[in-house]
């Protein structure tokens, strides 16, 4: 978290009340600064269990291994991780799996990193053309109640979906120390 | 083509992958569920038995693993076998390295290694000359890792890997023979089979 993002909203809080509110029992990441709060709120949940992921198609794999055992499960990763998802992401369309995951995205609004525009700019069409239905959150307010709507939509419609942090609600990029 | 002469497998025996599926199968006495990753090893899992206990994964490569250590964390009270092919296991081999830290003690991983990518014409995996997958389970913190010398040593290592608190993982070196048959390859019915099989589906 940096000055710039400080809100009247703590919405990574808000995003975990509705996971945990939703019964996700295994959250799998790979580690984004974005998501740092929320990885440490659902660490601190006795609930949940946290798994972190070397790949982020790791948690697509482990997210249906999840829904098969009875538990669900919510993926988060960066938007450069999608593109790592694609062909893992056949096994949630083929089967019909829920999947949850939540994006935070790179390669846009004030973004300093060039590297990170090209797969940036097209994590929504990838999801699309992969039947991932995409959520877009830019408001600090939003986060919470577009969580519960992906939610309600992917555990009760067996159906993908991903929520889209947009960098302007996420500030901009300070490497988190410590 | 047999290319399963790698030099650091010593005196260990070549076996046939139908015939020691059979033999893990033989040894499944708790409803343990059994995740087949793509390729011969799924056909001659799905040949050994339909087991509703057993879900059938035929299309993303190399995630057998991973999908089986989601199975081990929502059940911790059933054994979960992951079986995985050589060149499937070398595709994501850093799911050791995530099994490893989590060490779930209901996952066993058996490992089919004919050092070969056998279903598309047996161009040799890297396991044919220079990768010892037993070697990197290790290293990635799966220390009850092992190779199987014969038939007697694989079952032997099955019982034993089953009883005791894992996460374990067993080689075998299995020839190029081609599997027995194939998996049926409706996906909405093997997931609901298989959640009927596990209760997590009415």
């Amino acid at each position: 978290m940096n000055a710039e993002s400080v809100s009247p909203v703590d919405w990574p809080l808000d995003i975990h009340r509705v996971l945990e509110a939703a019964g996700i029992r295994q959250v799998s990441y790979v580690p984004d600064a974005g998501h740092a709060g929320l990885i440490r709120a659902c660490q601190a949940t006795p609930s949940m269990r946290t798994v972190k992921l070397t790949t982020e198609e790791e948690g697509v794999a482990l997210a249906a291994g999840a829904w098969l055992g009875g538990q669900r499960s919510a993926l988060l990763m960066q938007s450069s991780g999608v593109g790592n998802c694609v062909n893992m992401l056949s096994l949630v369309t083929a089967c019909r799996f829920p999947l949850l995951t939540i994006v935070t995205m790179r390669g846009e609004w004030a973004e300093f990193n060039p590297w990170q525009v090209p797969m940036g700019t097209i994590v929504e069409p990838v999801l699309r053309l992969c039947n991932v239905l995409t959520y877009r959150v830019d408001r600090a307010e939003e986060a919470g109640e577009t969580v519960q709507a992906a939610a309600d939509l992917a555990f009760g419609g067996d159906l993908a979906v991903a929520v889209l942090l947009s960098q302007r609600l996420i500030g901009r990029k300070q490497w988190v120390h410590g | 083509m047999d290319t399963n002469t790698t030099a650091h497998h010593g005196n260990r025996k070549v076996m046939n992958r139908f015939d020691v599926t059979q033999r893990l199968v033989a040894r499944l006495h708790k409803n343990e569920a059994v995740i087949g990753g793509i390729g011969n090893t799924n056909f001659d899992l799905w040949m050994a038995g339909q087991r509703p206990q057993n879900f059938y994964m035929l299309g993303s490569m190399g995630l057998a693993c991973p999908i089986a250590l989601g199975v081990a964390l929502a059940q911790p009270g059933r054994g979960v076998v992951a079986l995985e092919g050589d060149g499937s296991l070398l595709m994501q081999l850093s799911c050791l390295a995530t099994i490893g830290t989590l060490k779930p003690k209901n996952l066993l991983i058996l490992v089919m290694d004919n050092a070969c990518y056998q279903i598309t014409g047996s161009q040799p995996t890297a396991t044919a000359s220079n990768v010892d997958l037993v070697g990197v389970a290790r290293a990635s913190g799966l220390e009850s890792s092992h190779w199987a010398a014969d038939e007697p040593s694989f079952e032997h290592l099955v019982e034993r890997c089953l009883a005791e608190p894992g996460p374990h993982l067993i080689a075998v070196r299995i020839d190029g023979k081609s599997a027995t048959g194939s998996t049926e390859r409706d996906p909405v019915a093997i997931r609901q089979r298989f959640m009927r099989g596990i209760s997590t589906a009415a």
